[in-house]
């Protein structure tokens, strides 16, 4: 059984990385919420991105991190990314 | 003398001082000679040779700052954000109103984000560099300052930054006056600067002129026949610069006009020539068609080394005779604010010419023989006051001089 990450799992690690949205709508955050609509640019999923490979221990794809532009698909990404690390133990 | 309208004017101010955060908190500091000098509170100082500094005690990030930017801001990008809202509030201005690109910012840094890198280097080599904060890659670097007041307030216009340590305070804002003059409306111009970190502690003591003394009433004294060196701090001030005629249309209420300025360099140590701190002085003066009699108050550099404070004193016996003009350093309230202290100084001319009066000196009973300054000590001398020199000293070799006028 793989851990995935739910949506909150996400929003907790984006405030944390990124800081508090000035748009509450991280709080009710939404698989279709874009994140340029939360305020968050390419850094900010950047470092997003290094915290969620580091804590997990595993790595996504560079390229697919920056098209996702929803946390939706981003979520998406970092699930299918878990799912594969624990195939491989 | 009217206002020519094509001269750049101060209508807004912002500071942060270690004796007071906003204007009013700082200069009302200033004219009850209150010093921010204290021991080093931000860390143990105890293991450092020097010990004190001018430390903002009072300033509550999360009070003055998004928190969106708080991950990815150092503490002088906090002070400065802070200090730029305070200066657009004071001027009163619309700044969406102003066309797309008409306004920008410049401003002065010497060593950057200093205490958010020590963070990231320490990351770096005690877990490795997939915990060093993507954000280190800007928050850094010494233009951050300018480029997040950019941001924050839509300022598309030409913008940049000026690393000349102590002379940036006043070169910014020159600079900020040919922005002016190439067509910009509106600039936001200063500076704010913050090292005291141990990182930039270390820097500060490695360029070798702090003063090592623990009592704050002695450690910084210009002009002094016991100087024995300099007290650091963080802080400064930014104004909005804007052309005359402008300010005019829109009613804005105005401080003064930059209405002076000149850079020179000094030659390398040990190779003969001749400091040209003097010459910066002629020349803003030419650059502001005024006589040194027309010069009611100066603010000096007031570096508290003895060589140095004799070089000033003679740059200014030559310019204005002995004892021919007040001479100040509100600084001794402050410690020297690297590229914050110049903009510091400006913001005290303007208020100084606002209120007729000349801030103090503190701690200085009396200047030594060989510095023939008439220093205004103690207290603040009230005056009649038209035009004010500042002066800026920046290491490396770097003098600056500006001249801010009443503007009638």
């Amino acid at each position: 059984m793989s851990q995935q990450m739910q949506l909150e799992d996400l929003a907790a690690v984006l405030r944390e990385c990124a800081g508090e949205s000035e748009n509450a709508a991280l709080s009710t955050a939404a698989l279709d919420v874009s994140f340029a609509d939360l305020g968050y640019d390419s850094v900010a999923v950047l470092e997003t991105t290094a915290r969620i490979e580091r804590d997990h221990g595993v790595v996504l794809n560079e390229e697919s991190v920056f098209e996702a532009e929803t946390l939706g698909q981003y979520l998406a990404l970092v699930n299918a990314a878990l799912a594969d690390s624990t195939r491989a133990t | 003398m009217s206002a020519d309208a094509s001269q750049s004017v101060i209508t807004g101010i912002g500071v942060a001082a270690p004796n007071g955060l906003s204007v009013k908190a700082w200069w009302n500091a200033v004219l009850r000679s209150e010093s921010g000098i204290r021991r080093i509170g931000r860390f143990d100082p105890d293991r450092y040779p020097a010990r004190l500094a001018g430390e903002i005690r009072d300033f509550v990030d999360a009070d003055h700052i998004p928190g969106r930017l708080l991950p990815q801001t150092d503490r002088v990008t906090r002070l400065s954000l802070a200090v730029a809202r305070e200066a657009i509030d004071d001027a009163g201005v619309d700044l969406e109103q102003l066309p797309r690109y008409a306004a920008g910012v410049s401003t002065a840094s010497s060593a950057g984000g200093f205490e958010f890198g020590q963070r990231e280097l320490q990351a770096l080599w005690s877990k490795g560099g997939q915990y060093v904060s993507a954000y280190q890659s800007f928050a850094w670097f010494y233009a951050v300052n300018t480029g997040q007041i950019s941001i924050g307030h839509d300022l598309r216009g030409p913008s940049g930054v000026l690393v000349t340590e102590q002379a940036g305070g006043l070169d910014a804002v020159a600079q900020a006056r040919r922005r002016l003059r190439r067509g910009s409306e509106l600039m936001i111009t200063g500076g704010v600067d913050s090292a005291l970190c141990p990182w930039g502690w270390t820097a500060h003591l490695a360029g070798g002129r702090l003063s090592t003394g623990d009592d704050p009433t002695r450690a910084y004294l210009p002009f002094s026949a016991d100087a024995s060196g300099e007290v650091v701090g963080e802080g400064g001030a930014l104004l909005v610069l804007e052309r005359a005629a402008a300010a005019r249309a829109r009613g804005a209420r105005v401080y003064g006009a930059f209405a002076g300025y000149a850079a020179t360099f000094d030659p390398p140590p040990g190779r003969g020539g001749t400091p040209q701190l003097a010459r910066a002085v002629e020349l803003a003066l030419a650059d502001a068609a005024m006589t040194p009699d027309q010069v009611d108050v100066v603010f000096a550099d007031a570096a508290g080394d003895r060589a140095a404070d004799r070089a000033e004193a003679e740059a200014l016996t030559r310019l204005f005779g002995a004892r021919g003009v007040p001479v100040t350093a509100p600084k001794t309230m402050t410690g020297r604010l690297s590229a914050g202290g110049a903009s510091l100084d400006l913001a005290a001319a303007l208020l100084a010419l606002r209120d007729q009066v000349v801030p103090p000196t503190v701690n200085v009973t009396e200047p030594a023989d060989d510095c023939p300054v008439d220093l205004v000590t103690g207290r603040p001398r009230p005056l009649r006051l038209r035009a004010a020199l500042v002066l800026a000293r920046g290491r490396g070799g770097f003098n600056a001089a500006a001249i801010v006028r009443a503007v009638p």
